[in-house]
């Protein structure tokens, strides 16, 4: 997969759960994911979903995707473009789901502070650094395990299950 | 090296000894989804994955609880998927019915201590009350953990949570964690196990056990466990199986550590619209309430059953305000039925609904409409997790929640036990 991302911030604070991410009112209403799309944080950025772009990065404080185990939170930001996720911290389920189908999710403590919505955020996933051009930022972020990194290159746990089995 | 109870069981279950921070591999002793999370892991083992057998189909277990009996189409065909994904590959299912997988998983004994045990739910923290290694995952997780028997973990670093002092009769589990949680805050133990000591630990029964280490994960724990002491011991010997004692090695390392005094705490409640937002109920009292909700994986026992019976019996529930009540599992509703409980509650006016997660993940029976109130013995108080965005919910103990149902306001209970 590819390592360098480039995209349009959005700008969320702390504690965002996976209820706000999709709310329960419509995960269980709907029988394909897909049909969830319209709903991504209809109850606290309900423009998201219309605006949101290819490649559009989401930047975050602490504790990303608290709250239930559903997986549908993480695919649905795939799904609707989102191509890297940034936060002060993640919630431990939403983590691993998030590596698991291949989309980075990036442990970062200060970019939150500095980027604001519509920023362009530049990250390297190899080298381990993250930047916003147009707020003269640049910094490096804890790069991942081994096992890790080799699953979000293989582009998620299942191609590299079927690649090598489940085993480190 | 000492270990702790997550590094002995982790330990155990890889063959080595294994340390906080390292990535492993490890064979689980159980796998479970339930209806909200199965059909997608299922999708991914038939599309994804060109699954033609499963690793170990008695090592696998489909509930169908979150939207259960189905209320809508949608929700049927998911069931039906889960109904023959299981037939054919030979995976027990607990359909409609049965209860909320958490509760099944210990109705049916099928979780003993020492155990490495995944579950497709969040709340798969519940085990840890009985010294099991028990945590949430996704859906593509689940889907490999059927496919090849394993789970990659992170080996967490642990935090010792002391509980001391007499516990007063007002005081349940709920409170105990609710308080926990305000204190830590919601991600106070972000990737971190929580091992539960302290002289209180022989006035908690399994009930309040479990309840604590269901909401473990609602300050980012993933696994909450309990040492296997001699309430645990005799919870197995009552069900006819023997189980030994687990405990950590006394120089563990832990990375911090908690003392609560339980004798002076008060009953607790968590205000809308985060978990970690918790006042004693004494701030909050007559707060009018629309809904109260008890039952759910974290307080949907029997014991709690009996709290509210304790409280509903010769009284009504107020005017106006809607007491849905649900029993965590089949076994438990008979349970009920079988003291009186069930009767009782239903002449105070209660609802009474089949075993499901109900309300509690918005996905049917009992909805709350704009701007609504409700109190709730449930897990979570995010906005528009029970209906309406702008409804709001107060977390708390069943015997807060009775309380308030009566007196159609949230109030603290300690008067009703003189």
């Amino acid at each position: 997969m590819e390592l360098v991302f480039k995209g349009r911030v959005w700008k969320f604070g702390d504690n965002i759960n996976t209820d706000f991410i999709i709310p329960g009112r419509y995960k269980f209403k709907a029988y394909r994911i897909e049909d969830m799309l319209p709903h991504i944080f209809e109850d606290i950025r309900p423009e998201f979903s219309r605006n949101v772009r290819k490649g559009d990065i989401i930047v975050a404080g602490r504790n990303f995707g608290c709250g239930s185990s559903r997986e549908h939170a993480p695919r649905l930001l795939k799904l609707a473009g989102i191509s890297v996720v940034i936060a002060k911290s993640f919630a431990r389920i939403f983590f691993r789901n998030a590596i698991n189908i291949g989309l980075p999710v990036i442990v970062h403590e200060e970019l939150p502070e500095i980027v604001k919505d519509g920023d362009i955020v530049v990250v390297d996933l190899a080298k381990g650094v993250v930047s916003c051009p147009s707020r003269n930022y640049t910094s490096r972020f804890k790069p991942y395990p081994k096992f890790i990194m080799d699953i979000l290159t293989s582009g998620g746990i299942v191609e590299y299950v079927k690649l090598r089995g489940l085993r480190l | 090296m000492p270990l702790t109870l997550s590094e002995k069981i982790l330990s155990n279950a890889t063959g080595r000894r294994v340390s906080p921070g390292e990535i492993v591999i490890v064979n689980v002793d159980y796998v479970y989804a339930h209806d909200g999370t199965a059909p997608l892991a299922i999708q991914v083992l038939t599309e994804e994955l060109k699954c033609e057998r499963v690793f170990n189909p008695s090592k696998v277990l489909f509930v169908i609880d979150h939207a259960s009996p189905s209320p809508r189409v949608e929700n049927s065909k998911l069931h039906m998927l889960m109904r023959e994904f299981a037939r054919k590959h030979g995976i027990k299912l607990y359909d409609v019915g049965y209860g909320i997988c958490h509760q099944v998983v210990i109705d049916e004994c099928i979780v003993k201590p020492g155990m490495v045990i995944v579950g497709a739910d969040s709340h798969t923290t519940t085990l840890g009350a009985l010294g099991a290694f028990a945590t949430g995952i996704g859906s593509t997780d689940t889907a490999i953990a059927i496919l090849t028997g394993k789970v990659w973990l992170r080996v967490p670093e642990s935090i010792r949570i002391v509980l001391e002092g007499d516990i007063p009769n007002y005081i349940t589990g709920k409170d105990i964690i609710l308080y926990i949680i305000g204190f830590m805050g919601a991600d106070g133990a972000v990737y971190k196990a929580v091992e539960f000591q302290g002289s209180s630990l022989k006035q908690l029964g399994i009930d309040d056990r479990l309840t604590i280490s269901n909401m473990t994960v609602e300050m980012g724990a993933k696994v909450g466990l309990f040492p296997v002491d001699n309430v645990t011991v005799k919870f197995y010997e009552d069900r006819g199986v023997k189980v030994k004692r687990l405990e950590p090695d006394s120089k563990a390392e832990y990375v911090d550590e908690v003392i609560v005094d339980l004798s002076t705490l008060e009953p607790q409640i968590a205000i809308p619209p985060n978990i970690d937002n918790v006042k004693s109920v004494s701030e909050v009292e007559g707060v009018e309430v629309d809904q109260v909700f008890i039952g759910s994986c974290t307080n949907g026992r029997l014991s709690d059953l009996e709290i509210v019976a304790k409280i509903m019996k010769d009284r009504r529930v107020k005017e106006g305000v809607r007491c849905i009540v649900i029993p965590a599992s089949r076994r438990i509703y008979l349970q009920a039925l079988r003291k009186g409980i069930i009767e009782i509650l239903l002449r105070a006016g209660c609802i009474i609904c089949p075993p499901t997660c109900g309300p509690c993940v918005g996905a049917h029976m009992g909805l709350l409409g704009p701007g609504e109130v409700a109190v709730s013995t449930s897990n979570r108080n995010f906005p528009g997790r029970m209906g309406d965005k702008s409804s709001k919910v107060y977390i708390a103990s069943p015997l807060v929640a009775a309380v308030s149902a009566v007196e159609g306001r949230i109030c603290d209970p300690r008067s009703y036990l003189r």
